[in-house]
């Protein structure tokens, strides 16, 4: 019945999608210890700074890409804003400790990782109810969910594990034993390989989805830093899945990876602990929120260099762009 | 019901992960502590003030085994705490042989220095794992050493070594040491004097402090007086007791900054620590527990968060398996410290950063940046590999 309703409410979503033009081009980025939202415009100069909620971490746009969450760890909520107007639209409550989350492709289940509690939880973003609650090892982190939307990986940072879940079942239905803190997750294009960062060990696990076994790894180290400075967070891969950008935290460095060869191309030097990224749509500019010098890095992807830094609230989490 | 069992048999036979065999291998730990333990009792201060009051890191053991449930769900092994009290006259040697003819082999040791030291000389070269996670003695890692025994807990040579790169970073070259007259004030002054020699500080002096209003002794018992008459940057102060020394701060002679035992403490743990994952591991303690987590609690934590990181690598519950792989250089120990822990094989002391705190903020962490190691940035903390007096077999 959930799974009708669900499909249901796809099929709306999906045709309002295709009717929608452009996004506005603003850009949010979430300061998790001033609780503000600062949102840039598409020349990234600041045009507002927003309070929200305490402790805003993991951001996403709504399906229809009007609307945006932010999970509030402080406040154990998630709010829902306009993209538009900023407006907040609504809260959904009783979401302990919320760190980060994805979407599911059905755009009405937030799959929610809850650092404090050790568990991931399933919302409805209907009608702000909690449907599922799975055990995960302590602070659990990244959350991502295929695109068909049949598996959902949670990283737990304290027991170097990634969960996956079964949405079918509801059934946590394997932990695979990581490198040592795993943050954050991205998938290739074609969803063979899931790439997530293992923040203490300083590199990032490939997970074979077949298998879902650990089929190699990446490893960093740009010049003159040593491996124990090396602290891998987030990381995304290109539409076209040739290059992968990891933010290497407190390395001060974002990481430009070869996909295919599982091969560094270069270090970009950035701001202070890099840890959030996001890119443009036309994978023309990589946003890097620096947590401890309180900026976001902006980097031209043709010439692989900072172009400029935008101060923002203190310390900064996440990024998103309205671009398409 | 039957469709999700069957769905999920299906799951299972393709992915066949070891993680959910239906029977999982119980591994216990073991928390040893004795009744009537006077570290614990009650430490009045004048006018029924508390002033140092220890708590039992027991809480610290328990948020260790609990963190550890998932990858115990993933490893096969469903990990459990024994906590054992022994009463006033009980053997803590018979204990653990008894315990161990059940299987145990990981012991966390909340007893007196003199019978830890005891215990590991009774059972050196037994298949055992015992973890220190109370006393900071150099003399436990150096000459009182022994293979079965590993430290958690950071030793004095680590914390004065931080607290004086710090001073050296800060160019507070001149230091003034006030001690007290009991023998752990006197430990902790011999072992800053020996930091500061090896950093490079000029200690211009060493003054002993009693606690007393005699007018005889006003040399020794009034603080303005105590720090008259010689020139310093910064006060050195060891006093375990702490009656004294609660008072140095704002009553020296020159406006000069309090470190050691009050002021600016170099230790292993804060609760106000907020980096590297720190805020969450202190929130976790304090949901469990209802207070803040201490040093003591963060080293029984780390014993059995550092042997199941073992049991995960090594894919074995053997103890001379897990000694080894302590003992080797692939162990990558999260301390929420952010640098990876691991085992000196000379002396069984773990590796890892020292927090540099006031009362409620955590100023610095040790090593500091500019200090160089030439293998590891943590081993200029503490005692090298060329200066340790442990023989380990």
């Amino acid at each position: 019945m959930r799974c009708l309703m669900g499909l249901a409410l796809c099929v709306s979503l999906l045709s309002a999608n295709g009717a929608l033009a452009k996004g506005t081009g603003l850009i949010f980025i979430s300061n998790e210890k001033s609780s503000t939202i600062t949102v840039l415009d598409a020349t990234d100069q600041v045009v507002k700074t927003m309070e929200t909620c305490a402790r805003p971490r993991g951001m996403h746009f709504s399906q229809d890409r009007e609307a945006f969450y932010v999970a509030c760890a402080d406040d154990s909520l998630i709010a829902i804003y306009d993209v538009a107007s900023q407006e907040l639209l609504g809260r959904i409550i009783n979401v302990a400790q919320p760190e980060t989350f994805d979407l599911h492709p059905n755009g009405r289940h937030l799959y929610i990782s809850n650092e404090e509690d050790a568990t991931a939880t399933l919302f409805d973003l209907e009608t702000g109810e909690q449907l599922a609650e799975f055990e995960t090892g302590e602070e659990p982190e990244g959350v991502q969910i295929t695109a068909d939307g049949r598996l959902v990986f949670v990283a737990s940072e304290a027991a170097n594990l990634v969960h996956v879940i079964d949405t079918e079942t509801q059934d946590v239905i394997k932990d695979i034993l990581v490198d040592t803190r795993p943050r954050r997750f991205a998938l290739t294009p074609d969803e063979k390989e899931l790439w997530v960062s293992a923040e203490l060990a300083g590199i990032v696990d490939i997970i074979d989805v077949a298998t879902l076994s650990i089929t190699g790894d990446v490893a960093f180290l740009p010049a003159g830093f040593r491996k124990e400075q090396i602290t891998p967070v987030d990381l995304l891969i290109t539409k076209d899945g040739a290059r992968a950008y990891v933010a290497l935290g407190r390395a001060n460095h974002v990481a430009v990876v070869d996909v295919r060869q599982r091969k560094v191309l270069d270090y970009i030097l950035v701001g202070k602990r890099a840890w959030g990224l996001a890119l443009t749509d036309d994978g023309t500019k990589l946003y890097v929120a620096n947590g401890l010098s309180d900026d976001v890095s902006i980097i031209d992807t043709a010439t692989l260099k900072v172009v400029t830094s935008v101060p923002v609230g203190l310390v900064p989490y996440g990024i998103l762009i309205d671009d398409h | 019901m039957t469709i999700r069992l069957a769905c999920l048999f299906v799951l299972l036979t393709v992915l066949s992960g070891p993680a959910f065999a239906a029977e999982r291998e119980t591994f216990d730990f073991a928390y040893l502590m004795r009744d009537g333990d006077l570290a614990y009792a009650r430490h009045r201060a004048y006018t029924g003030l508390s002033l140092r009051d220890r708590q039992r890191p027991l809480e610290g053991a328990r948020l260790g085994v609990r963190d550890s449930k998932a990858i115990g769900r993933a490893l096969g092994f469903r990990f459990g705490l024994r906590e054992e009290n022994l009463s006033e006259d009980a053997s803590s040697l018979e204990r653990i042989e008894i315990l161990a003819a059940e299987g145990i082999r990981v012991f966390l040791l909340d007893l007196p220095l003199a019978e830890v030291t005891e215990l590991a000389r009774a059972v050196a070269n037994r298949d055992l794992l015992l973890f220190n996670i109370r006393h900071p003695d150099d003399g436990l890692r150096g000459t009182d050493c022994a293979p079965v025994l590993f430290h958690t807990l950071p030793s004095q040579a680590m914390r004065m070594d931080a607290l004086a790169q710090f001073l050296l970073k800060k160019n507070w070259r001149d230091v003034l040491i006030l001690e007290g007259t009991g023998a752990a004030d006197k430990t902790l002054s011999t072992v800053f004097q020996a930091a500061a020699r090896k950093f490079g500080l000029d200690v211009t002096g060493v003054r002993p402090f009693v606690l007393s209003n005699d007018p005889r002794q006003r040399d020794q018992t009034n603080l303005p007086i105590l720090t008259s008459g010689v020139d310093y940057d910064v006060v050195f102060l060891a006093d375990s007791v702490g009656e004294v020394g609660r008072y140095l701060p704002y009553n020296t002679k020159d406006p000069r900054p309090v470190v050691g035992s009050e002021g600016l403490v170099p230790d292993t743990w804060h609760w106000t620590w907020e980096r590297y994952g720190a805020p969450q591991l202190n929130q976790r303690f304090d949901k469990r527990a209802g207070r803040r987590m201490t040093s003591e609690d963060w080293a029984a934590w780390a014993a059995i968060k550092v042997v199941v990181e073992a049991i995960s690598r090594t894919k074995s519950g053997d103890a001379s398996a897990l000694r080894a792989f302590l003992r080797g250089d692939a162990l990558t120990f999260d301390t929420y410290k952010g640098l990876a822990g691991s085992f000196r094989p000379w002396d069984n002391q773990l590796r890892q950063p020292i927090l540099l705190h006031t009362h409620n903020a955590v100023v610095a962490r040790a090593p500091l940046e500019g200090f160089l190691h030439q293998t590891n940035t943590l081993d200029s903390l503490g005692i090298d590999k060329s200066e340790s007096a442990c023989v380990m077999p």
